[in-house]
């Protein structure tokens, strides 16, 4: 009977697997910090994020309009003819529309922003990106998802899909879902986006990583999105 | 008896292994003339910055708190191993097993996009690999279970 469930199991799609958000891996206190706005330090970039909005995002577009947009990103972009990330489409969108100087990666205007807006799609489901132009690009997603790097020759697979919910030293391994972005890691002491994120887990495994903004993140953010299709969004989250 | 099971395919991996290795690199010779030093390896497999071994293994070393359940415990490892097959597992353990976690300390061919201040370094230098083994071979006690 337990062989015949455990052969059910396996058989069913990685899809209806148990796929779980970072959040479930962190401590009580952890989770609290995220759970209450008041208490959760990223709400300060949040607000920040949404006083610049009124300010320099109005004339074009509402706060109502800015719902489920996180949800839907990495999108295509005309201009461009390449995929972009949802800070890379507000960066764009202020150089465009407002000409000037486009705010630069990682820079505290560009996360409050991106902050502001992802958490107007907080408790969506992100969807599976469905434009057929960025299936390339999701495909380089998942091979550099699966391919061994660094001087330490480990994959991204080996560590979140093999070795998920074991521990690295004192940290448990998540499943990598990226539900949680622009968002508040207690070992930065302060917001930084999931492109920061994937730099430190390549830096960790001691590979060169990619130029903040390279096509490499934003097919990894796609394969990781698509990977994660259906999982509510939580920005903006907080992590050890 | 599950041990004669490991066995078997361990030895066979093994003589392919040295087979493949070339006359000049077979990984059973210490790779230095001066014996390793146990404390030394002690104190590298210790540190998370040298060895890295506590990320993935626990081992007898109580002083450090945070050790990792990637792979088997390193207690007991001089009871099941000698001092050839430590080493050619340190050196580079893909050579056994192709899909392993386990970074090979003594390698740089083979290896994809590293960092710029660690190319063409390995993890360990080679005085540092016989203080590891030397090392290794005192844990002869199986984990607390
Ligand atoms: C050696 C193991 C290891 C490898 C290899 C690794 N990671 Fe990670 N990753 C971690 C750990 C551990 C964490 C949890 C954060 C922490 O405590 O450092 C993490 C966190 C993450 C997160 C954040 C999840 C959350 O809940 O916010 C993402 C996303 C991620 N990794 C993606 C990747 C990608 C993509 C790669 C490959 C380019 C990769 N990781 C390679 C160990 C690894
Ligand atoms: C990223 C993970 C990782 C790191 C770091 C690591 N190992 Fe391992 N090690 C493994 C895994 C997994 C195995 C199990 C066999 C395999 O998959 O190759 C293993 C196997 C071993 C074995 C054989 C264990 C047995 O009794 O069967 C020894 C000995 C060993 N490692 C020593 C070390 C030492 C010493 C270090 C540091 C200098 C180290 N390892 C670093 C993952 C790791």
């Amino acid at each position: 009977m337990k062989r015949l469930l455990a052969l059910l199991l396996l058989a069913l799609p990685a899809s209806a697997q148990d796929r779980r958000s970072g959040f479930e891996d962190m401590a009580r206190e952890t989770q609290a910090m995220q759970r209450d706005d008041m208490q959760n330090p990223g709400m300060l970039w949040v607000a920040e994020g949404e006083d610049r909005f009124n300010r320099d995002c109005t004339a074009c577009h509402s706060e109502a309009s800015m719902r489920g947009v996180a949800a839907r990103y990495p999108a295509w972009d005309e201009a461009t003819g390449a995929p972009i990330d949802l800070a890379g489409r507000i960066s764009a969108c202020v150089e465009r529309h407002q000409r000037v100087a486009p705010p630069a990666r990682e820079s505290q205007p560009l996360l409050a922003l991106t902050a502001y807006v992802a958490h107007q799609s907080r408790g969506l489901p992100i969807s599976r990106p469905s434009d057929p132009r960025l299936a390339p690009a999701l495909e380089q997603g998942r091979a550099l998802y699966g391919e061994r790097r660094g001087q330490l020759d480990l994959s991204c697979v080996q560590c979140h899909d093999d070795n998920a919910g074991r521990r690295l030293a004192g940290s448990t391994i998540p499943q990598a879902h990226p539900t949680g972005y622009p968002l508040y890691r207690l070992e930065w002491q302060g917001v930084g986006s999931l492109q920061r994120r994937l730099r430190g887990c390549m830096t960790g495994v001691r590979s060169e990583p990619f130029a903040y903004g390279a096509a490499e993140y934003v097919a990894l953010e796609l394969f990781l999105n698509d990977r994660a299709a259906g999982m509510l969004l939580e920005t903006p989250a907080v992590r050890p | 008896m599950g041990d004669i099971a490991r066995a078997v395919p361990r030895r066979v991996a093994l003589a392919l292994a040295l087979l493949l290795a070339t006359p000049a690199r077979a990984d059973e010779a210490p790779l230095t003339d001066v014996p390793g030093d146990a404390a030394r390896g002690r104190a590298i497999v210790a540190d998370r910055t040298r060895g890295l071994c506590l990320l993935c293994h626990a081992g007898p070393i109580p002083e450090e708190r945070f050790q990792g359940n990637l792979a088997p415990p390193l207690d007991g490892a001089g009871l099941r191993w000698s001092a050839a097959e430590l080493r050619l597992r340190l050196v580079d353990g893909k050579r056994l097993n192709p899909d392993s976690i386990m970074p090979s300390y003594y390698r740089v061919e083979g290896l994809h996009r590293v960092s710029p201040a660690q190319r063409g370094r390995t993890i360990l230098a080679a005085q540092e690999i016989e203080d590891v083994v030397a090392y290794l071979l005192t844990l002869r006690e199986e984990p607390p279970r």
